[in-house]
């Protein structure tokens, strides 16, 4: 695992461009290995915008997503990597991906970012243990030696299938859907289609896991049961969180680092308590100039 | 319309006044159609004759069972839609599910015995050929366009392309090179899936209508070709003589080298037939054995995954590009067998048989029988292609309509009537609930209402 307190993720001078609006507009951020970091805003700020970009969803118009997997000495490979045009360098204490160079799947596959959907995207005609299996696909494809030793039955592959299982059965018990293994995943209520996205997430082996609203729609019962298990995810697995979050119960709570965005640009950067009493930030929030808060927040009863 | 109102009292005024709307509608519909015929008298002048007792028969026919729907069956199912539904299904459902398939293994294995039993020699052939050959060959295209369409949610109406390729790999390959057939069913199986993975690349980015359209035009492309190439394909006039299949080189011939003379029996042509009777069983078999083998493997359930969601298959890191080329490839191949066993089978082919027909009736089959289904889909290719055949033999039928009435004339009419009932009854398709590839504790049945149907 990644050092903690390590930039994991570099985001330099992003923009997205669609047409003639600018949905990113230069936007630099950090993660750091070990931390939830939250990425919040308005609506129609720019979040998911920036989640497709660094999950390869989409090619951005400008700009650097870098990711490092190992020591934190392999950032000093990021100019020669991104001059020499390849995609990613792997060194022996560690790797550098370029997530703009590559696409979506690989973006999942070869420098393990896993992400979430805002509208669940699960698979509904399948049951929540295969939803699992389809999330190892690759490793899985790999033992069953591209279907042929598959087809064939061969022991390597019942073997690799069986971890398979376990470990969709551990994640099952995690979110607390283990006694539903067997049934259709569309059958689910929406906080357990939820949990099941993000067991689904973490089962692709991540070292950053992106959520993109993660508790819309979820009762605060749920919402509480949201953070421990993302806390939990970040202490026992160490594994970073990027995170996209309306419900500020949950960002204030569990983040570590909080970027805000309006109208694709960042407007703040930093611990939750910082933000949470910037100017600019409850301006964007309330949708008011940045000289009239204090009158806006006198009429509201801030 | 009257099966849906909740009321169960029978409405006699209502149901004449709509009986007689009916008959009113069905007089205007089919007085073009049946009540008026063209003709050729002596001098070769088309004259209009009338038909009006057919006419009348007709339209009496539906008007007496628009009324008996509306007095018996309406009230009927209104009845049954109001009880209860009960919890489990009951045991008999249970048993034939967990009988049906070795039972109908076990079937198709001693029907050629079966048949000649009880039809004898002389009349086997027809059971055994028209009937169980020309069946098979269609369960097989059917399972295997199944992985396209029912695994991956592919749509592809230019099916019959690979089976084509698979034909003429055959033909071309057996007359040019004298090989074997069971050299050249490999060969036929990898030219077709090659042609599949070709077809795959330029209609990855499709989805949907856009996607069965171009699958549409390649196996329009495929099948003019086949009537231009001259040189190679010999266009219309097709490839004739083609060598038949031999029993590990021994030739189904009355020479003295012949299978009859070797084995000691008395020749007859019911031996080869027999013989590529089990080897259309073979190849169906191992198409559905593959087919299922496959469904409980990673690229199975990546196929099924993709057909589900495709922008979540690839936040998975799965490859969606691959994914859908060795569907394409693995649907094609199942085809190229059954192309160059249709070849061997036949002795000749041309651009005829490769038809948008033969394509839409195979998508039929998988459609009627319910997408992913293999049990389906091998009951509507009995129904669909069976029936087919056996409205050849519904000779009583021209004694009620005249000895120019041909029953298999009417075979597009009744698909047409099938699928338009499926659709209300079952639509989708016969058996429509998917079995998960793993469980860990039970397996439980997943109603369709829940599994998606592929967008492309």
């Amino acid at each position: 695992m990644a050092p903690a307190g390590d930039i994991l993720l570099k985001v330099e001078h992003l923009r997205m461009r669609f047409g003639g609006l600018i949905a990113v507009d230069d936007l630099s951020f950090d993660a750091r290995a070990g931390e939830i970091t939250a990425l919040i805003g308005p609506n129609g700020a720019g979040k998911t915008t920036v989640f497709n970009c660094i999950t390869g969803f989409y090619k951005p118009s400008e700009g650097r997503l870098s990711l490092r997997h190992g020591a934190p000495a392999v950032w000093d490979a990021l100019e020669t990597l991104t001059d020499s045009g390849q995609r990613s360098v792997t060194r022996s204490d560690g790797a550098l991906f370029l997530l703009e160079r590559m696409p979506d799947y690989l973006v999942t596959d070869e420098a393990r970012v896993a992400r979430t959907f805002q509208n669940i995207r699960l698979f509904a005609g399948m049951t929540v243990l295969e939803n699992l299996l389809v999330a190892q696909h690759n490793k899985l494809m790999l033992a069953s030696g591209y279907t042929l030793l598959g087809v064939l039955g061969f022991p390597s592959f019942t073997k690799a299938e069986r971890a398979a299982i376990d470990k969709a059965r551990l994640w099952l018990d995690r979110v607390g859907l283990l006694a539903r293994a067997d049934d259709p995943a569309g059958d689910l209520p929406y906080g357990a289609q939820r949990r099941l996205e993000i067991a689904r997430a973490m089962c692709t082996d991540p070292v950053l896991l992106c959520l993109d609203e993660p508790a819309a729609g979820l009762n605060p019962r749920e919402s509480g049961e949201l953070n421990d298990l993302l806390l939990a995810i970040r202490a026992q697995h160490g594994i970073s969180i990027l995170l996209i979050e309306h419900d500020m119960s949950v960002v204030m709570e569990i983040s570590d680092h909080v970027i805000v965005l309006d109208y694709g640009i960042k407007i703040a950067d930093g611990a939750p308590n910082d933000v949470r009493n910037d100017q600019k930030v409850i301006a964007a929030y309330l949708g008011v100039p940045d000289k009239d808060v204090a009158k806006v927040e006198a009429e509201v009863g801030l | 319309m009257a099966a849906h109102a909740p009321k169960t009292r029978v409405d006699v005024g209502r149901a004449l006044k709509d009986a007689g709307l009916t008959a009113l509608l069905a007089f205007g519909l089919f007085l073009p159609l049946i009540g008026f015929l063209t003709v050729q008298d002596f001098n070769n002048n088309l004259v209009l004759t009338t038909r009006w007792p057919l006419l009348f028969s007709v339209v009496a026919v539906i008007a007496v069972g628009r009324l008996a729907y509306s007095l018996v069956l309406a009230p009927w199912l209104a009845a049954r839609a109001q009880r209860p539904v009960a919890a489990t299904p009951p045991a008999w459902r249970a048993f034939v599910g967990r009988w049906f398939t070795p039972f109908a293994i076990g079937f198709v294995l001693v029907y050629p015995p079966f048949v000649i039993l009880t039809a004898g020699w002389g009349g086997a052939v027809k059971w055994l050929d028209n009937f169980g050959i020309q069946v098979l060959i269609y369960i097989m295209l059917g399972w295997g366009l199944n992985i396209v369409v029912g695994l991956a949610g592919l749509l592809d109406l230019g099916y019959v392309a690979f089976y084509a390729v698979g034909a003429y790999s055959y033909a071309l390959f057996a007359k040019e090179f004298g090989l074997s057939f069971w050299i050249l069913l490999p060969i036929a199986g990898i030219l077709a899936s090659f042609w599949g993975v070709l077809l795959g690349f330029p209609v990855l980015r499709l989805r949907g209508d856009y996607l069965a359209i171009v699958t549409l035009a390649f196996g329009e492309i495929v099948r003019i070709v086949l009537i231009n190439f001259v040189d190679l394909t010999n266009g219309y006039a097709g490839i004739s003589s083609i060598p038949r299949p031999t029993f590990f080189g021994i030739p189904f011939t009355a020479n003295d080298d012949g299978f009859a003379a070797v084995f000691g029996l008395e020749f007859t042509p019911v031996y080869r037939t027999i013989f590529l009777y089990y080897v259309i069983l073979g190849l169906a078999l191992l198409t559905a054995f593959v087919t299922v083998r496959l469904r409980r493997l990673p690229v199975g359930r990546a196929w099924e995954a993709l057909r589900e969601d495709e922008i979540a298959c690839r936040s998975l890191g799965i490859n969606t590009t691959n994914t859908k080329l060795t569907a394409f490839a693995m649907g094609a191949m199942f085809a190229g067998f059954a192309g160059s066993f249709f070849a061997a089978r036949q002795g000749f082919i041309s651009p005829d048989s490769f038809t948008f027909m033969e394509s839409a009736s195979i998508v039929a089959i998988v459609v009627l029988g319910g997408m992913g289904s293999q049990i389906g889909v091998a009951i509507a290719a009995i129904a669909m292609i069976g029936g087919t055949e056996i409205m050849r033999d519904l000779d009583f039928l021209k004694h009620i309509f005249g000895p120019t009435f041909d029953p298999t004339q009417y075979r597009m009419l009744l698909f047409g009537f099938a699928m338009v009932l499926i659709m209300i009854w079952k639509p989708r398709g016969l058996i429509s609930t998917r079995d998960p590839s793993v469980f860990l504790k039970e397996r439980k049945t997943i109603s369709s209402d829940l599994v998606g149907e592929g967008r492309g």
